[in-house]
């Protein structure tokens, strides 16, 4: 029996972690929140190993510390414009780790003796921790690239999938009427499968709220493995991750306008193939940086709309310069940021704060969006899908739905390029082919300095 | 060994309005820092990777268990880490910000 003042103790991590996400949700509290989550994560390791009778210290102290360096390290390397396929990965190991612990407390539980409400925790945990890795790894997968970020589906996807869930409600069932180690290892293979099929027909562009989603999934594993232990700080901070996790998820969905179910599901209703997987040859008007310069340069009023593509071509120092120059000149100039620009909500803010742009100067979306009408030249930065208008005028394409920046409505749109490739959601672009609409080809970072030193000329 | 399930039934029904509670204000601009900390909240996990894994009783279990420390350890403190690395750029443009407005102030 755990004595009462560990009990207490883990109140008190609790409490903490309840302190921590309230804080997160305000700008001015977020540090002060997480430290504090920090500080009762810390709380309830030291606490265990106090008052538990544990073998092993010396192997579990390093596993500790190897976890540590690789977490440590992990967080520090990371390109910020990487960070939510780390996040992703933090999220996949947590659920491993769950169904790992499920695994191991089935075979203390043995045969015959153990309560059923266990033995459904236990099933519970291995399958959606089994999940819940296996579908963060695919997310990382597709973030970084290394697999198509286009939906995967294949012929008969919905009756493997249906096979898949009902495997793993009889494994399930079976686990529960006859526990065994077989039983559970293939409890743990299917939800690794279920985890694989959930993610690969979410398109790159959703992938983001799967995280989100996984993230909730891995909170109800842990709170499970609490019911297991019989540790009730495992089942609060399970459950608080798992609820919240939950309501985030919805409310990244609904920034992006889109259902859940449509983004798990839609590829599987056809349709969002639509979208060209080749770039068609129709003309564009490209211009040098010596027009883009005029143009912004005798411009009143400039929205510069920012994407994931100058994040990664380090170009968001030389825009701060640019935009810099020509505040000096008197043009009024604005960040629009779309609540998706970058990888996923909120990401576009952590990577122009790195940059150190004025915090005034960002816009949210729906403050900045009717201000387009006014503006004399929108300049789009290494971003596409966010201005696509089909996500108002083409039903089934991927990013149906999604509320754009409506660039469009300026007197003159301005695209800073690399080439015709399609953006993340892998649809091409109409705005690209406007009238009212200048390319800028070239990497943002080159382009961009170019584009500086123009501005310069004219200013001298 | 649970001989209260319905004890259970209850922290966890009342804990779920309670995370929903708490974050139901927050603005997209906080979304991903947000998710990132709850990412890293369950990271407690390690608590049950450390129970297991010091009273496992062979070889293959405690292997197993060491395996789930580590998972749970970069969970945990991966999670704490780069979440504030995160916000640590959120807070700096305004500490630039006050700096500003505090010489605007002297002048």
């Amino acid at each position: 029996v755990t004595p009462a003042w560990a009990q207490l103790g883990y109140l008190a991590a609790a409490v903490c972690f309840i302190v921590a996400l309230k804080g997160l949700s305000s700008p001015k509290t977020a540090r002060r929140g997480n430290l504090i989550g920090a500080a009762g994560a810390l709380l309830a390791c030291v606490i265990v190993f106090l008052v538990s009778d544990l073998n092993h210290l010396l192997p579990i102290l390093a596993a500790i510390a190897a976890g540590m360096a690789i977490g440590v390290l992990g967080a520090y390397r990371v390109q910020m414009t990487q960070m939510p396929q780390l996040v992703a990965l933090f999220n996949g190991v947590g659920g491993g780790a769950a169904a790992i612990v499920a695994i191991i407390e089935l075979t203390d539980l043995g045969p015959g003796s153990a309560p059923v409400f266990d033995l459904i925790a236990t099933a519970f945990t291995i399958v959606v921790g089994s999940v819940s890795f296996a579908g963060s790894v695919v997310t990382f997968l597709k973030l970084q690239e290394l697999m198509t970020t286009r939906p995967v589906v294949f012929r008969g996807y919905p009756i493997v999938y249906g096979l898949g869930l009902l495997a793993a409600v009889g494994l399930s069932v079976g686990l529960v009427l006859a526990p065994s180690m077989l039983f559970a290892l293939l409890l743990a293979a299917i939800g690794a499968a279920l985890g694989v099929l959930l993610v690969l027909p979410v398109g790159g562009a959703d992938v983001p709220i799967v995280i989100s989603l996984l993230n909730a999934f891995t909170g109800l594993t842990v709170a499970a493995s609490g019911y297991l232990l019989d540790n009730i700080l495992l089942l609060v901070a399970g459950t608080l991750v798992g609820s919240a996790g939950t309501l985030l998820t919805r409310l990244m969905a609904s920034a992006m306008g889109r259902s859940l179910i449509n983004i798990l599901f839609g590829a599987l209703k056809g349709g969002s193939t639509l979208g060209a997987t080749t770039v068609s040859d129709r003309p564009v008007k490209s211009a040098g940086p010596a027009d883009v310069a005029i143009l912004l340069a005798y411009a009143q009023r400039v929205i510069i709309v920012p994407g994931y593509g100058l994040a990664v071509a380090q170009a968001q120092h030389t825009l701060r310069q640019l935009v810099d120059l020509l505040i000096e000149r008197g043009v009024q100039v604005d960040y629009a940021i779309h609540p998706v620009a970058g990888r996923m909500p909120g990401h576009m803010n952590v990577l122009l704060a790195e940059a150190q742009v004025p915090y005034e100067q960002l816009k949210e979306m729906d403050e900045i969006d009717p201000e387009f009408k006014q503006a004399d030249v929108a300049l789009v930065v290494g971003a596409n899908d966010v201005v696509n208008p089909a996500a108002e005028t083409t039903p089934g394409a991927p990013i149906y739905g999604m509320p754009i920046l409506h660039a469009n409505q300026a007197r003159q749109v301005v695209f800073m390029k690399r080439s015709m490739r399609p953006g993340f959601a892998g649809i091409e672009n109409e705005l690209l082919y406007e009238p009212t609409t200048m390319l800028l080809f070239g990497d943002a970072k080159d382009s961009m300095g170019k584009l500086l030193a123009e501005l310069k000329a004219l200013t001298v | 060994m649970n001989t209260e399930p319905i004890i259970w039934l209850t922290i966890f029904v009342l804990a779920i309005f309670v995370g929903v509670e708490v974050i139901s204000k927050v603005s997209s601009t906080l979304h991903t820092p947000l998710m990132s900390g709850a990412n890293a909240i369950h990271g407690v996990i390690l608590i049950g990777a450390i129970l297991v894994a010091g009273t496992a009783q062979s070889t293959p279990i405690l292997v197993l268990g060491l395996v789930a420390v580590i998972l749970a350890s970069i969970n945990m403190v991966g999670g704490f880490v780069v979440t504030d690395r995160m916000l640590i750029m959120f807070s700096r443009p305004r500490r630039a910000l006050e700096k500003q407005s505090r010489r605007e102030l002297d002048q």
